[in-house]
């Protein structure tokens, strides 16, 4: 569905990452691990085309990247970007069916099964009474789940967010976690892919998913959470001791040593 | 209010405001004499008062505001800015340096017209070209910011050429546009206009979803599938040739641009199908009023862009100390 072979990743001159291969399977999820500045927002937007590669190819659908149009490539990857506010006050159901852009002609305007095709989505997130509220004044959870809806409307088989829980409290982080992990166990039944990252290893361990650890612009290790996310490779991508355990109901969690 | 009905409520209201206009001035008419003449009778004197000066005015009126307000909302959505305006992009001051340009070389109307529109152009297209030059900075805020820097080029040579003007001709023709006014205005001034208007506002129509994307920011909206920096550039260009073809016509009215589309927003919210029809009627409706203001407050014409500054400035200092609640 997507493989990156030998990616070099960057803005102009400045490389922030080489040698980067992966690849995604239909139905999958997989996680980007890594501290902040590690390359995982930059990796994205070369993954999309938004940003050119400084070598190596990205195949969507096995075609080059590069040789899709912005539509094309929106009907095959679908963008949950950070929340953020937007300069006028949409309603959420507008913003969501922005994500239908993609489907209409140039000078098209979304139309009745746009708007089911939207409701439908934010309904899936439980967010369907949002509709007609003001998207700017929404909470940071909520504006993010809005955005998700707006992924699901573009009915895209791969799904790619960047940190979808980065700039929310504990409680909203927790909240989007977990209707991520419901959209996620029932979107693989349609044979749909999600590609997330996250600074943060537990949501790795929450969501179940395959693993692409990155380490200085590179990937230190790939595979599933439960067999490649120890203490010592955590302790190296971090920077400081780290522990993993296992809960008495069976999770496992991550525990930084404070000292 | 149910969706269609405000625009055809506001549509109503320019009509009556229309007539109004018409009726009001130095030769004073009834209803019952505008209707007349408007079916090809009444007397001869009111025929040649409504026929050939106060509706040629009127029309004017309604055409120039209703561009400035449209491209306004455009480049508002475009720039993912409220308090931006034509005035950017230093495409009034460029059309402004153009018609200078032609009433220093006396030149034809038509030709200043035509000069206009090319400062117009000239000046949006050097903006997109440094700006574009000008590489790793946020482009929104560089596009803007190499519009002040033109603005400011064309409005010191404009200075240049007031300088070197006749005084006693050339001079009080230059102030005079520069402050914008519909005084001398006739149907033969609103004929090449028009249909440059329309064709500017053809674009803006058909990719009035796209543009709601765009103001997501360029990066997202390539993301949803738009070729950004194509719609962008089609959009910007239609805007700039509505605009320059107003400026044309009725000399440097500012405000308008900026001040219409936030009324508009508050009416109708800021999806781009509703709100371009809505801040094209009520800046149509705006500057109809101002003018006929401007025709019959004084005993001598009040230039038009007094007027707009005098009622937008504060108008705009309101907004900002409402905050963004202003424009949400």
């Amino acid at each position: 569905m997507l493989e990156a072979r030998a990616l070099s990743i960057g803005h102009g001159k400045t490389r922030v990452g080489s040698g980067l291969s992966l690849r995604v399977a239909p139905g999958e999820v997989l996680c980007l691990l890594g501290p902040n500045g590690c390359g995982k927002t930059t990796l994205f937007r070369t993954l999309m085309g938004l940003l050119p590669a400084l070598a190596g190819d990205v195949l969507l659908g096995g075609r080059l990247v590069t040789a899709l149009t912005r539509a094309e490539i929106a009907r095959r990857i679908a963008y949950v970007p950070q929340a953020h506010a937007p300069p006028f006050p949409f309603e959420a159901l507008e913003v969501v069916l922005m994500g239908r852009t993609a489907r209409l002609g140039a000078f098209g305007q979304p139309g009745r099964t746009d708007r089911a095709t939207a409701l439908d989505a934010m309904d899936h997130l439980g967010i369907a009474d949002l509709a007609g509220h003001n998207y700017a004044q929404l909470s940071g959870g909520q504006r993010q789940l809005v955005l998700i809806a707006r992924a699901l409307a573009q009915e895209a088989p791969l799904i790619v967010m960047d940190e979808p829980t980065a700039s929310l409290d504990f409680g909203n982080q927790a909240q989007v976690l977990s209707r991520i992990a419901a959209l996620v166990s029932g979107a693989l039944d349609d044979g749909r892919s999600v590609v997330l990252s996250t600074h943060d290893p537990d949501q790795a361990f929450a969501l179940d998913a395959r693993v692409v650890l990155m380490h200085r612009g590179g990937i230190l290790a790939q595979g599933a959470a439960s067999e490649i996310l120890d203490g010592p490779r955590l302790s190296t991508v971090y920077g400081m001791p780290i522990t993993v355990e296992t809960t008495t109901s069976g999770r496992r969690v991550c525990l930084p040593a404070v000292t | 209010m149910s969706r269609p009905a405000l625009p055809l409520l506001l549509a109503l209201v320019l009509v009556l405001m229309a007539f109004g206009a018409v009726m009001v001035g130095p030769f004073g008419l009834s209803p019952g004499e505008v209707l007349r003449t408007l079916v090809g009778q009444g007397d001869p004197q009111a025929r040649i008062v409504i026929w050939n000066i106060r509706l040629p005015r009127v029309a004017a009126a309604l055409l120039v505001g209703a561009a400035l307000a449209a491209a306004g909302a455009s480049y508002q959505a475009l720039f993912r800015n409220p308090l931006v305006s034509p005035d950017i992009l230093g495409v009034s001051a460029g059309a402004g340096l153009g018609a200078v340009a032609g009433i220093f070389l006396s030149l034809p109307v038509a030709a200043i017209q035509a000069s206009a529109f090319v400062g117009g152009m000239v000046a949006v297209g050097v903006v997109t070209l440094v700006a574009t030059a000008v590489r790793g900075a946020d482009r929104t805020l560089t596009l803007v910011l190499v519009g002040v820097v033109i603005g400011a080029l064309a409005g010191a040579a404009t200075s240049l050429l007031k300088v070197l003007a006749d005084p006693y001709d050339q001079l009080p023709a230059i102030t005079f546009w520069l402050l914008g006014s519909l005084a001398s205005v006739t149907s033969a001034d609103i004929l090449p206009a028009l249909p440059a208007v329309l064709v500017g506002l053809v674009p803006l129509t058909l990719l009035r979803w796209r543009i709601n994307v765009l103001s997501m920011g360029d990066e997202e909206a390539r993301a949803l599938g738009v070729e950004a920096g194509h719609t962008r550039f089609l959009v910007i260009a239609s805007a700039t040739l509505v605009t320059a073809s107003v400026t044309a016509l009725a000399g440097v009215v500012g405000w308008v641009g900026l001040v219409i589309p936030h009324v508009a927003r508050m009416l109708v919210g800021p999806g781009f199908g509703r709100l371009l029809p809505v801040s094209a009627l009520i800046g149509a409706g705006y500057l109809l009023a101002v003018d006929t203001l401007a025709r019959s407050i004084a005993p001598v014409e009040v230039p038009l862009g007094i007027l707009t500054a005098v009622i937008g400035a504060p108008f705009f200092v309101v907004l900002l100390a409402r905050g963004r609640r202003g424009w949400s």
